[in-house]
């Protein structure tokens, strides 16, 4: 199959314009709504449930779902469908457990939650290291598979591919905020259905609109064994680890946690929860459709001789089934995926140094509206270039396990403390503190140790850690911690506040 | 256009089938302290945590199977398709399940409650 995949066309630029130009018309309407720091960082609380479910369904969709997933069950088939159900089932443990509380207790960012009833400075320092790391090792990961995969599709070079992502990312979150941010999800998140579902019927067209006849293609040309469980789940312990670390990982994710503070209230907290699990859940429902529909029609050869991990497959596809017009659109999506889900992130980190660390803790809560904001988009220039400078240090390096380590960063360090925060009366600031720095030391530790970088990235003969996911020691330890230190360092004044919080943590009475 | 209708106060300043103290009367300690607001708070996460067990059960033994009983998930449940598949597919369908039981509840039961008990505050 000749393809014209890796040279721009007519097709790919005018969709990638279109793309870029209505979202930096947005991104000009949001910058003259953005004003203060609460526009800034939570979009003005104006933010409704149905569109905040769309971008909180844009911030997780990332380019991994979208050309990964798709990707995976083209060549491993089965497998690759368990990995999509991983990535669903943190939804409905995010409602049940934060979802309403954070949104009631905090501000800004999840740490407001953390630092509630405690002391500010030193569990905000803390907070705020768990978040940036998370955000920085999610950022790195991306940037580098957006610079490979723009390359791919467009042929532009690396470099430029850093430099390209970097800047239109920076003008939506430096001018327009949370707004801006928001409204460029909610774009992203609609064209990537759009794409995912005209793929699938497209896939289901040929098969007589019967997945079955779709499984009985796929097991005819490369046997039953493409449907089936193979080895990507072998050991259950390792197995449930990385379900774990897919599942509470979420619950600490700052970018998603931060989405809560855009709605007006509790209520419509829970509801965007909803509607983001119902678009998530249908997007990795028919995924494995793409996927599977790849591995029949376009062949998994052709796959890996344009790339390797089969991070092309649904571009091919779209290629094959909808000619050049459709793969420019397809592409297009791919790239608005993948800024869209960089913005997202960069407003996370940036909020972290300039509301967590910066007015917290050096300024102790007294800055002007002007200072908050005015440092707001400091931080952001400063995030942003470094995740330019990130992206093209990390070139042409696995930096696929970084995804890995932030999910197992934001499950050991920021959910215990933060799940402990909102319902242990006994928490303490030191239990806080070193619970943080626990979860985040031991799951860095063991990735570190782990086959997958001791052995992958540095070339050790034998990993010093022998599971690929650590979350189940991890988190453990991380509570663990909390609970210990809590104990040994009593906080009478915690623990009265945490009475008085109740009203605002259940009733939402205070709430900002 | 009509002016807002004031704030509907029940006649009598205790409902007496409820036997709930009336409207704005209360101190955010007492709320706090209330046998409401404790059953509220303990019906909250009863829910929640009955429903997060029945998302363990469910993704955790689709995993362990999937990792545990390669032949039992491989059976042919229909045609051309192992069982494995549908599996799949009902955790995330089951997931989503779970949090509509969750905003349907909170709608019906959890929020009437809260609204109840932040009227009984002082203004």
């Amino acid at each position: 199959m000749q393809s014209s995949l890796g040279s721009p066309t007519a097709s790919s630029i005018l969709f990638f314009f279109l793309i870029v130009a209505l979202t930096l018309v947005v991104t000009y309407w949001a910058a003259r709504r953005t004003k203060t720091s609460s526009e800034f960082y939570a979009a003005g609380r104006s933010v409704s449930a149905a569109q905040n479910g769309l971008a909180l369904a844009g911030d997780y969709m990332s380019a991994a779902s979208f050309l990964g997933i798709s990707g995976m069950v083209a060549l491993q088939g089965y497998d690759g469908m368990i990995y999509a159900t991983g990535w669903l089932v943190g939804w409905p443990a995010l409602m049940f457990l934060v979802a309403e509380p954070l949104r009631n207790l905090g501000k800004f960012t999840f740490a407001d939650v953390v630092a509630f009833r405690l002391k500010q400075r030193p569990v905000r320092i803390a907070a705020a290291v768990g978040g940036i790391l998370t955000v920085l090792f999610y950022t790195i990961a991306q940037m580098v598979g957006s610079g490979q995969l723009i390359k791919l599709m467009f042929g532009i070079p690396y470099e430029w591919a850093e430099i390209i992502v970097g800047t239109v990312m920076l003008a939506y979150v430096l001018f327009g905020g949370m707004l801006a941010t928001t409204w460029v999800q909610i774009i992203k998140a609609v064209l990537l259905l759009i794409g995912v579902s005209i793929l699938t019927v497209l896939v289901l067209a040929k098969f007589g609109w019967s997945p079955a006849n779709l499984y009985g293609a796929v097991s005819a040309k490369y046997g039953p064994s493409a449907l089936v469980p193979g080895g990507f789940v072998s050991s259950p312990l390792e197995a449930v680890s990385l379900g774990l670390a897919l599942m509470f990982g979420l619950l600490g994710l700052p970018h998603i946690l931060m989405r809560f503070y855009t709605v007006p209230d509790a209520k419509a907290a829970r509801k965007s929860v909803l509607y983001a699990t119902g678009l998530i859940g249908f997007f990795y429902v028919i995924i494995p459709i793409v996927g599977f529909g790849t591995a029949v029609l376009v062949g998994r050869d052709v796959v890996t001789k344009i790339a390797p991990g089969g991070n092309m497959a649904a571009p091919l596809l779209a290629e094959l089934l909808g000619g050049q017009a459709f793969l420019g659109f397809i592409s297009a999506v791919a790239f608005a995926t993948i800024l869209a889900v960089v913005a997202g992130l960069t407003l996370a980190g940036a909020s972290a140094f300039s509301h967590d660390i910066y007015m917290s803790v050096i300024k102790r809560g007294k800055a002007s509206e002007e200072d908050q904001l005015k440092v707001a988009r400091i931080a952001t220039i400063v995030f942003g270039v470094c995740a330019i400078a990130l992206g093209i240090a990390f070139k042409g390096q696995n930096v696929a396990f970084m995804v890995g380590l932030a999910f197992a960063i934001a499950a050991s360090a920021n959910f215990p403390a933060l799940l402990m925060s909102i319902v242990w009366k006994r928490f303490s600031t030191q239990g806080a503190v070193w619970s943080i720095l626990a979860g985040a030391g031991s799951s860095i530790g063991m990735i570190v140790l782990s086959p997958t970088v001791w052995v992958g990235i540095f070339k050790f003969e034998k990993a010093i850690f022998p599971m690929k996911n650590p979350a189940i020691w991890s988190m453990t330890l991380a509570f663990v911690v909390g609970i210990v230190v809590s104990l040994l360092t009593p906080e009478p004044e915690a623990q009265e506040k945490f009475e008085e919080e109740k009203l605002r943590t259940y009733l939402g009475v205070g709430a900002e | 256009m009509k002016e807002a209708a004031p704030p509907v106060t029940p006649s009598v300043n205790h409902s007496p089938a409820l036997g709930r103290p009336a409207r704005g009367t209360r101190s955010a300690a007492q709320v706090v302290a209330s046998p409401e607001f404790k059953a509220l708070v303990k019906r909250r996460w009863s829910v929640s945590l009955l429903l997060l067990t029945l998302l363990f059960v469910s993704y955790y033994g689709f995993i362990l199977l999937v990792a545990g009983d390669k032949t039992f998930v491989s059976q042919m449940v229909g045609e051309n398709t192992p069982l494995a598949i549908p599996m799949g597919v009902g955790v995330i369908v089951f997931a989503w399940l779970l949090t509509a039981l969750y905003v349907a509840w909170a709608n019906r039961s959890y929020d009437p409650e809260v609204e109840r008990l932040k009227g009984e505050l002082h203004r």
